[in-house]
């Protein structure tokens, strides 16, 4: 007789040696990745015409943003859609959710930072409710929401299932908040001094960078993520070994004192009846 | 003989801890199955899980023919659970409360206001607010949905407690009528010495399983045949 | 689905009308929040008569938490947390019938409150019409998420905190379209509203539809 919750996979821990080196592999090229396009970003790509030097931003704000967005809280959102679907339910999926979350909510709260800074030199002031700097503030209080919601202790299956349903019901939402920010800030046309485009053209030596910008930052993103994941492994293993200590300390609740706490001391149940 | 509840090896688990840890458990037809043990063995654990109430993770769990690892939601209205805080709204009537009750688990609400005069809450009281009752009261108005729902398993949670001598020998009555009429019921009792005469099998848990089995000292012939001596 | 719906609505309206909470404790509070405003913005009318449209949506979004609080926190008490559960009710129809119940409150309330902003902040309304039809719209969005989130959140005892924080940022985009819609109903343009009634469409509809779908397992979760 089994005596321990059935969806927890004990086997399923990748603390081994090929998920190690997978870690250690991602983390060095984003690293190296990262430091390329720094170096390039800063010193071998030309400034911009109207922008000058501020444009290198160009190479970190955009990539963080839709990092934040479409690869975070997109992962988190299909994870927890593939956890509620019965057929592909799986404790990785609610891990991949949370940790994906998680890094998600840094890379959000990131990119409004550095939005931020590229719009205090172009607009004069350190916050504008620009339509996509909008969005991405609404999107992080949507994140932060979900990690409140799933830090609130409970039954691991309970609290999966209940984070899942708000990650789905605040993804829905993203789309919606997108389209009216959108037409909010486009129906309404401000001062030009506001229209000044964060986006500048890019070409030549700037569009590789750029590139290498994306593919370094999506590295670094996914060695965080599966950091964030082996921990989640982890703590769930702490967990499951908690919930053998308290059957056990359960059944010696039950036997008599003379006979050894276990499964060995569940008696059959005597019927009545002639 | 048809099994009203049967349990192998289920395992339930309130939030981290084991409520019901691995616990073996038959109840046939028609039966009147006490459960006694000491305050945390796991009685209301069991009628939870038996309501589809509380999640049974591991082990094997069937009530009336539902499996409740994977249907619990569909066993509901065939069962009725009389828990230790009945299920009230302070704000509306008893009549309104036990109609609604009735209403939503599918039954028909016109034996409604007979079924309030037999177990004592009819006249005046029927339209009082259920917020002014007395835990007593609340009680009868649990009983008085039970019947009125008649659903095939009645999971009764320490029913004695808070009733007066009136309210348990009504509680007697009404179980001899269910009980005639081929319901089964599960009792969670401490007092023994009130639920024993009830009972055709005495059920002793400790730790979330069945650590003994007794005979009940309820004479009589159950439905399926067997004949207790 | 449709009977359960109804039946659950009917308990929840008739609690309303014994207890009287919302009239009581949630609309003096919706007028308060109008009244805070006034003494924030001046009493100059310019800056009340331009922010009165979004106003009117905010004092809606204080009310509509407060009125999901109220509907959760019937479904909470120690007898009832699983009443609607073990009462095997469709769980469908209980979403469509407490978010219902909440649209309805909140619609009563509204119409006080219109009569509030119209009275405080002396502003003139052109298109009626368009006003009753974009609040109709935005209050079942803004209970059907509300309902979810309560449901959500209902065996939680943070619930309190965690509610607004869950439910205001999602229903951000039912704010920012009402205000167009109703700026557009006091101006003289009223059709400069029509793509944000047909927001407040989507969004109604998009949040019924899930809820209908995951209320069930959503009850079994808290």
């Amino acid at each position: 007789m089994t005596a321990h919750a059935s969806t927890s996979e004990a086997g399923a821990a990748p603390a081994g040696r090929g998920f190690t080196r997978a870690l250690r592999v991602l983390g060095v090229l984003g690293i190296v990745g990262m430091g390329f396009t720094v170096w390039l970003g800063l010193w071998v790509t030309p400034p911009d015409r109207t922008q000058g030097d501020l444009v290198r931003l160009v190479y970190l704000h955009p990539p963080i943003a839709w990092i934040s967005l479409y690869l975070a809280f997109g992962i988190a959102a299909l994870s927890s859609v593939l956890w509620l679907w019965p057929r592909t339910r799986s404790r990785f999926w609610d891990r991949l959710a949370v940790s994906a979350m998680e890094v998600g909510v840094v890379f959000t709260a990131l990119t409004l930072f550095t939005g931020s800074l590229w719009g205090r030199p172009t607009w004069g002031v350190w916050w504008a409710w620009d339509a996509r700097l909008t969005a991405t503030a609404l999107l992080l209080v949507l994140q932060l929401g979900y990690l409140a919601l799933r830090r609130v202790p409970s039954d691991p299956d309970v609290r999966a299932r209940r984070a899942a349903l708000a990650a789905v019901i605040a993804a829905v939402d993203v789309p919606i908040v997108h389209f009216s920010v959108n037409w909010w800030r486009t129906l309404h046309q401000n001062a030009t001094v506001l229209n000044a485009n964060l986006s500048p053209t890019i070409h030549g030596a700037m569009a590789w960078t750029l590139l290498l910008g994306f593919v370094a930052m999506t590295l670094v993103f996914f060695w965080l993520l599966l950091l964030r994941y082996r921990i989640e492994v982890l703590a769930e293993g702490a967990g499951d070994a908690a919930l053998q200590v308290a059957l056990a300390e359960r059944w010696s609740e039950g036997a008599p004192a003379d006979e050894p706490a276990g499964p060995a001391s569940n008696r059959e149940p005597a019927r009545s009846g002639s | 003989m048809a099994s009203a509840v049967s349990f192998r090896g289920a395992v339930a688990l309130t939030g981290q801890f084991p409520a019901l840890a691995g616990i073996d458990l038959d109840v046939a037809a028609g039966e009147v199955v006490v459960l006694q043990g000491a305050n945390g063995a796991g009685k209301t654990s069991v009628l939870r899980a038996c309501a589809g109430l509380l999640p049974v993770t591991d082990g094997r769990a069937e009530v009336l023919g539902v499996d409740l690892r994977r249907h619990a939601p569909r066993v509901r209205r065939l069962v009725g659970l009389l828990g230790h805080a009945p299920a009230l709204y302070d704000d509306l009537t008893v009549a309104e409360n036990v109609r609604f009750a009735v209403k939503a688990a599918g039954a028909a609400a016109d034996r409604v206001d007979d079924v309030l005069e037999r177990v004592g809450l009819g006249g005046r009281l029927r339209r009082s607010s259920a917020g002014r009752l007395s835990a007593g009261q609340r009680r009868r108005v649990a009983l008085a949905v039970l019947v009125a729902r008649a659903p095939r398993l009645w999971l009764l949670d320490e029913p004695h407690a808070a009733l007066d001598a009136e309210g348990r020998s009504l509680l007697v009555a009404l179980l001899d009528d269910a009980v005639r009429d081929g319901t089964t019921v599960v009792l969670a009792s401490h007092e023994i010495a009130e639920a024993a005469p009830l009972a055709d099998r005495v059920v002793t848990l400790a730790g979330g399983r069945v650590v003994d089995s007794a005979r009940g000292e309820r004479r009589r012939v159950l439905p399926g045949g067997a004949h207790v001596a | 689905m449709w009977r359960d719906a109804l039946l659950v609505a009917g308990k929840d309206l008739r609690i309303e009308l014994r207890s009287r909470v919302v009239l009581n404790q949630v609309a003096p509070f919706a007028v308060l929040v109008l009244v805070l405003f006034a003494f924030a913005l001046g009493p100059q009318r310019g800056p009340m008569v331009q922010a009165a449209p979004g106003l009117f949506w905010v004092a809606v979004l204080f009310a509509a938490v407060l009125a999901v609080q109220r509907s959760t926190a019937v479904e909470s008490t120690e007898g009832t947390r699983d009443g609607l559960r073990a009462a095997g009710l469709d769980p469908a129809g209980v979403f469509l019938g407490k978010t219902g119940a909440v649209a309805l409150e909140l619609v009563v309330l509204e119409a006080f409150l219109t009569g509030g902003v119209l009275l405080f902040y002396g502003v003139t309304v052109h298109s009626a019409g368009l006003l009753v039809v974009a609040s109709l719209v935005g209050t079942a969005g803004l209970a059907a998420v509300g309902t979810l989130y309560g449901a959500l959140s209902s065996g939680l005892r943070v619930r309190e905190t965690l509610l607004p924080l869950l439910l205001l940022p999602v229903a951000a985009p039912v704010l920012l379209a009402g205000t167009r819609v109703w700026q557009a109903a006091f101006a003289t343009h009223a059709t400069a509203g029509d793509p944000w009634l047909r927001l407040l469409l989507v969004f109604a509809a998009v949040y019924l539809a899930l809820g209908v779908v995951i209320f069930g397992p959503l009850q079994e979760a808290s």
